[in-house]
């Protein structure tokens, strides 16, 4: 798979006829009537499909949001599982129209890499999680640790700027996939193993006996986790922002999936506004009039999506803490649809 | 009555296009002149893509700062002050390490193994038989995931590591050996142990040239020993021991000191050099099988013994089946330690086709850089193979 996919950005970039970089991704997913969408699938909570090939989590939602704001039906995705390493490689061959796969937005993957981060639908930070025998109660006394770790992300980068920041020596075990990783911690390969801390506590569940495991409380990096798109197609762009804005937006406004059929007859303004009553700025963003009422139906809000797969509604129980919209402690803020 | 014929013998004239040698030139720079088209278009079309995605093209992440560290080092290496070029030459090494010595390994066994395989003895080649079956005809890949796991699970954890006499450990972080550390004074004994080679080297030249001559055989085995071990041990007598090591203790998570063993370059190594010597067994004996029974009949009627003749009769002519297709055995050895990515082992592939792309996102330049040197390690392996072998082809007199 991970081959299949460098061979394909290869011959992509080597570059025959499919050249990604032009506006016409809007389009093609018209015609093809059907969105790509790299996710992990993995990841519980993020993005996994279960036994019956159905796929759920905070970032498959956001591709669902798109495919209902753009081709009126949410399950019209192609999941396609990515792993960390071969994400940025599918997403620049045109292989994917979007890809979220809780990717870290930085600045050299914004600027050097061809894509651009649409926004942040979980803030999240590095963690660690080791095996309650070992009597570890902080990070800071792991100098000399074996680290198991997934290849290809910001996690690597961080865990050695880490260590050597403190002045601890540290012998990492990479591998190409969390799978991997996390198979060989639990083997007792390694004394810890490092990953996004919403990452762990998805992990943790997977393990032969889940109670034998803490996460330690350091939180060693800033994860911002976002939908990412190719440069060059400033549409679709636009067209995924205001998609995770509008399920943001959506909760700030109380308007649920429950609710959204009395909110169309709504007379405030602001809710005229996001329901396309008032205004035409669905159309604006090439999409029609009701594009943000077909995300809230089909999918939810965002808080309904942070409840139904990570949240208290869901096996992983995490707190919404930094996720919380701005007006009620947390930093997640949607610019308004006006 | 004389009919007068055309004088000379000069062919009919022919229209320069009808020509087969101007054709043929033609054809072939006609051929040429496509393929360096396409792959000019080829070039532009994915440096013109790349550009206009603001893609970032070219060799300058060579000198950037790597960030990311390495499990196993052969050269000196750190994550801050370390470019990706040094991380290249780190997963260079760590593949040549495994490649290098599962070359080695895989020889040895695939010639035990091969020739048990023709054994009188039925025990023992029916035992090598069902070993080559055996691992010839399961996936390599799956081979190295068994030999992972297996090797993590069966090995007790850190605090449960097992001691064995001389200060050697093993447990599922890797196998511990007491690292020699050379105090001064040490420089007589590697002086020893280069003149105790030449010594023996020369000794063994005049040795044969002797025996050739005269017949009469000296004792080559005890007098190289005695040169390569007896010398230098001797010598590091004479100098009061001046060679001290450093005993593998255990640390707080880790076993900390002495020369580290990763548990995934033992895996790779081994599951590389079992499925390779299956191979090499079945070239090895194809080898064998083709020196015909004749030659082993006239040595035995001359006297020589099982051992002699399987030595230096049997076995210097079949190594002339044996080597090409063995160059190919040793080949593909070398590209499958790219599977080191399955199982974690940090070589090229893991390092820079792996990390590298993935940071820089440069993935024409490290794809291209990477397949070079797979191409250069493997003709490098093929020429060395075949200059071998044009020394032991047979020489018509």
């Amino acid at each position: 798979m991970k081959r299949t996919v460098a061979m394909f950005a290869l011959a992509a970039a080597l570059g025959m006829a499919a050249s990604p970089a032009s506006a016409q991704t809007l389009n093609s997913v018209k015609t093809r009537g059907m969105l790509n969408c790299g996710a992990n699938g993995t990841l519980a909570g993020f993005g996994l499909p279960d036994a019956q090939g159905k796929w759920t989590g905070l970032d498959v939602d956001v591709c669902r949001a798109v495919a209902a704001a753009v081709l009126n039906d949410a399950n019209k995705v192609k999941f396609v599982p990515l792993s960390a390493k071969d994400r940025f490689t599918a997403l620049q061959s045109g292989e994917v129209d979007v890809l979220v796969r809780n990717t870290t937005w930085t600045s050299s993957r914004d600027s050097s890499l061809g894509l651009n981060f649409t926004g942040v639908d979980y803030y999240d930070g590095q963690g660690f999680m080791v095996r309650k025998s070992l009597k570890v109660n902080s990070a800071l006394e792991l100098g000399d640790a074996s680290v198991c770790v997934q290849q290809g992300t910001t996690t690597e980068l961080n865990l050695a700027d880490y260590f050597h920041g403190h002045n601890m020596k540290l012998k990492t075990v990479t591998f190409a996939t969390a799978n991997e990783a996390v198979k060989a911690y639990d083997t007792g390969r390694c004394d810890a193993y490092t990953t996004d801390a919403s990452g762990l506590y998805a992990e943790r569940m997977r393990l032969a006996n889940p109670d034998d495991h803490i996460v330690l409380p350091e939180i060693i990096s800033k994860e911002p986790l976002g939908p990412a798109v190719r440069h060059g197609d400033d549409q679709w762009f636009d067209i995924v922002k205001w998609t995770l804005f509008a399920m943001i937006n959506a909760e700030e406004l109380n308007i649920t999936s429950k609710n959204i059929d009395e909110m169309v007859k709504s007379t405030n303004p602001d809710v005229k506004r996001f329901v396309g009553t008032e205004g035409n700025y669905g159309e604006q963003l090439g999409l029609t009039k009701d594009w943000a009422v077909r995300i809230i139906k089909q999918v939810g809000n965002y808080g309904e999506s942070f409840d139904r797969n990570v949240g208290a509604g869901s096996p992983l129980k995490i707190d919404r803490g930094l996720n919380k919209l701005w007006n009620k402690g947390g930093i997640q803020y949607a610019p308004p649809i006006r | 009555m004389s009919i007068d014929l055309p004088t000379g013998s000069r062919p009919p004239h022919v229209a320069f296009y009808n020509d087969p040698k101007v054709r043929s030139i033609a054809y072939q720079v006609a051929l040429c002149a496509v393929i360096v088209f396409l792959i000019y278009g080829a070039a532009t079309n994915a440096i013109d893509n790349l550009d206009r995605a603001h893609i970032t093209s070219g060799f300058g992440f060579w000198y950037e700062t790597a960030g990311f560290d390495i499990g196993q080092t052969l050269i000196a290496y750190s994550s801050q002050a370390s470019t990706y070029g040094r991380a290249f030459w780190v997963g260079l090494l760590n593949t040549l390490l495994v490649a290098g010595l599962g070359v080695v390994l895989a020889t040895i066994l695939g010639f035990t193994v091969g020739v048990a395989r023709l054994s009188k003895n039925w025990l023992v080649a029916k035992v090598a038989a069902g070993y080559v079956e055996t691992i010839r005809n399961l996936p390599l890949l799956l081979q190295l995931l068994f030999w992972y796991n297996a090797v993590l699970k069966a090995l007790p954890p850190v605090r449960d590591s097992v001691h064995f006499w001389g200060g050697t450990v093993l447990n599922n972080r890797g196998l511990f050996l007491p690292k020699p550390i050379f105090n001064s004074g040490f420089g007589a004994v590697e002086i020893a142990i280069v003149f105790g080679i030449v010594v023996s080297t020369v000794f063994y030249f005049w040795a044969r040239k002797r025996q050739e001559k005269t017949g009469e055989q000296a004792p080559v085995l005890w007098t190289t020993l005695a040169l390569v071990i007896g010398l230098p041990l001797a010598v590091l007598a004479l100098e009061g021991f001046p060679l001290a090591f450093q005993f593998p203790e255990a640390g707080r998570f880790n076993i900390a000191g002495g020369v580290e063993v990763l548990p995934e370059f033992a895996a790779l190594l081994f599951g590389l050099s079992i499925y390779t010597a299956a191979f090499i067994a079945e070239v090895v004996r194809a080898g064998i099988l083709a020196v015909s029974q004749g030659q082993t009949e006239a040595a035995y009627s001359l006297g020589l013994k099982a051992g002699p003749t399987l030595r230096l009769i049997v076995v210097p002519q079949a190594m002339r089946v044996i080597v090409p297709p063995l160059t190919s055995q040793y080949l593909n050895l070398i590209k499958n330690s790219s599977l080191a990515v399955a199982i974690g082992y940090p070589d090229l592939v893991q390092v820079f086709t792996g990390t590298v792309l993935n940071q820089t996102g440069q993935a024409v330049e490290v794809v291209a850089i990477t397949m070079l040197v797979y191409l250069t390690i493997s003709l490098t392996t093929s020429l060395l193979m075949n200059i071998y072998n044009s020394r032991i082809a047979l020489v018509e007199r």
